[in-house]
């Protein structure tokens, strides 16, 4: 009797224990962001007015409105922000997958003993730091940086090319520090073909470039929706590259929420464009995770 | 015929790791420069390395990041595999779907929202900004990777051999830990590194979340650089990359041994 009451109490801590934790930590987090977006600004510390006044509950629902919207909506820099932030990582992602294809078409080809290195080669600059990755190209990029000595040493230019503070800084970055994400999942579904399709059609007289597109691309679409979703989600919220190497003119929405929150300690209206994000984000993320559930559950 | 590179399969591939690598070693050589001048060349010096070790404040910063790394990355470990254990082993129980959404949405969810919403709930429950703020919400990302890590390896083995234990009497508890545990370890492994070094690099979550006393050396290196380039942010981004490469080295080395040894026994 004490046994199998242990046991129940056994099996039913390993689902609760994480459950709750993220309950409690990443659900209601979320809630409160929702409310505080729907708060007043206060000039106190912290900045805004109190969500949980449990005395006065009537009160507190009564101060909650859409102003901190209305404000995301008429103040025309946060609908820049979202645009530009969604075609900056659209035109990311598209760049990922150009770049990214041959690299992954060549991994799947390779002898079988050499792609484990291969692999590794890829997820290696991955381990080390994010901020590092992306502060060593500012060296690279500056108008009197190494791209350009390089480039004027071999007298290619003559004048130094800006590339540092401009839009094309922050595709580099973001096709440089997102790369493995893109590779591996096309990699995954790229190695799983079968090479006796292409020399089937190939042998039938059908020339390469159409088995390419009739038969590897589209074998290859899970690798390219997964690696699209992975690269996609994360740059539309990027901070740190547009930060660095974007300079002043490139807007971007989470730099606008790190600014909002930062600089002018707006809480309420960061967390406003902390729901627009979202807002956005919500059906890509929601795919990625049954495109995720559905790979793990087929590798059974 | 198959398996035969051609010779834009050999250029994609050296195109592709010399951008991957070009910009990595750029940094490491110009650790070792003479000059102020982070970009241009004044001869081999290893005076960086001096200074960034007389330089207190960022040997502060590190130790903070790597305890918080380790506190974050143990809890990170117990939890994710947890998870991971209930998602593959308790079939369809009532809130699954909710349970597996808020395991894959902090993955790729923008670090500022993460960030900020774990800020405005600490300040909601009155709880100090510093070291812990950093740490629980380190956990809370990083215990997701984790989950990913150890439910792949749940999924991909024989569970004949639990059926096998239970059959021939091991009670479930027995079970997990003389069968189950041995054999996802390599995973359980592989998911702390992931949540340490994810940890250790994270700056906007940590931004977010810090407070008196606790700035870790992500935010440490960021308002430098956002000063400008630094030799000494060259120098102590060299020894992390340094570290980094022998750690994965040594664990890709011993994982291919352990490999090789249950092959042998297999045998």
């Amino acid at each position: 009797m004490a046994r199998s009451l242990t046991k129940r109490l056994v099996s039913g801590v390993v689902p609760a224990v994480p459950f709750l934790w993220l309950v409690v930590l990443f659900l209601v987090p979320f809630l409160i962001v929702l409310k505080i977006s729907l708060s007043d600004p206060v000039v106190a510390q912290p900045p805004y007015t109190p969500v949980f006044d449990w005395s006065d509950i009537g009160g507190f629902f009564g101060k909650l409105d859409l102003e901190n919207f209305e404000m995301l909506v008429e103040d025309g820099i946060y609908l820049d922000a979202t645009l530009s932030s969604v075609r900056i990582a659209g035109i990311s992602t598209l760049l990922l997958l150009i770049v990214g294809f041959p690299i992954a078409y060549a991994m799947a080809r390779a002898p079988v003993r050499h792609r484990p290195l291969l692999i590794a080669l890829i997820i290696l600059p991955f381990w080390t730091s994010f901020l590092i990755r992306i502060y060593a190209w500012v060296a690279i990029l500056k108008p009197e940086g190494l791209l350009n000595q390089a480039l004027m040493g071999i007298g290619l230019i003559h004048d130094p090319i800006i590339i540092l503070n401009t839009e094309a800084a922050v595709y580099i970055g973001i096709v440089y520090a997102y790369l493995p994400f893109m590779v591996l999942p096309l990699y995954a579904s790229l190695e799983r073909m079968d090479n006796t399709l292409i020399e089937a059609a190939l042998d039938l007289g059908c020339p390469p470039w159409r088995a390419f597109w009739a038969i590897t691309v589209p074998l290859a679409m899970p690798g390219v929706i997964a690696g699209s979703l992975l690269c996609f989600i994360p740059a539309v919220g990027e901070f740190v590259i547009p930060d660095l190497l974007g300079g002043s003119e490139t807007l971007m929405i989470g730099r606008q929420l790190w600014s909002e929150f930062f600089s002018n300690r707006d809480w309420p209206l960061a967390s406003a464009v902390a729901i627009l994000l979202l807002i956005i984000l919500v059906v890509p993320i929601v795919i990625y995770r049954d495109v995720e559930a559905r790979r793990l559950e087929t590798q059974r | 015929m198959k398996n035969r590179l051609s010779l834009f399969n050999v250029t994609s591939l050296a195109l592709g790791f010399a951008f991957l690598y070009l910009p990595i070693l750029l940094l490491v050589v110009y650790s070792f420069n003479a000059s102020r001048l982070v970009t241009v060349w004044g001869g081999f010096s290893t005076q960086w390395y001096g200074a960034l070790f007389r330089n207190e404040a960022l040997m502060d910063a590190a130790w903070v990041t790597v305890r918080i790394a380790f506190l974050s990355a143990s809890l990170a470990t117990v939890l994710g595999t947890l998870a991971a254990l209930a998602l593959t082993r308790y079939g369809r129980f009532t809130g699954r779907t909710l349970f597996t959404g808020m395991v894959y949405a902090p993955m790729v969810m923008p670090e500022v929202i993460t960030g900020l919403s774990l800020l405005l709930f600490f300040v909601a429950i009155g709880f100090d900004r510093g070291f812990w703020t950093i740490t629980l919400a380190h956990t809370t990302l990083t215990m997701c990777f984790v989950t990913v890590v150890v439910q792949a390896r749940l999924l991909t083995f024989d569970r004949s051999l639990e059926e096998a234990a239970m059959d021939l009497g091991a009670p479930p508890l027995k079970t997990f830990f003389a069968v189950t545990l041995p054999l996802i370890s390599p995973a359980i492994a592989a998911g702390f590194l992931l949540a340490f070094t994810l940890s250790l690099d994270d700056l906007v979550i940590a931004s977010f979340n810090t407070g008196p006393g606790a700035t870790t050396l992500p935010i440490k290196i960021y308002s430098q650089v956002r000063l400008g380039l630094s030799p000494e942010v060259n120098a102590a981004s060299a020894i992390l990359i340094g570290i980094v490469t022998i750690g994965v080295t040594i664990a890709t080395i011993l994982s291919k041994r352990s490999l090789a040894r249950a092959e042998r026994n297999a045998l």
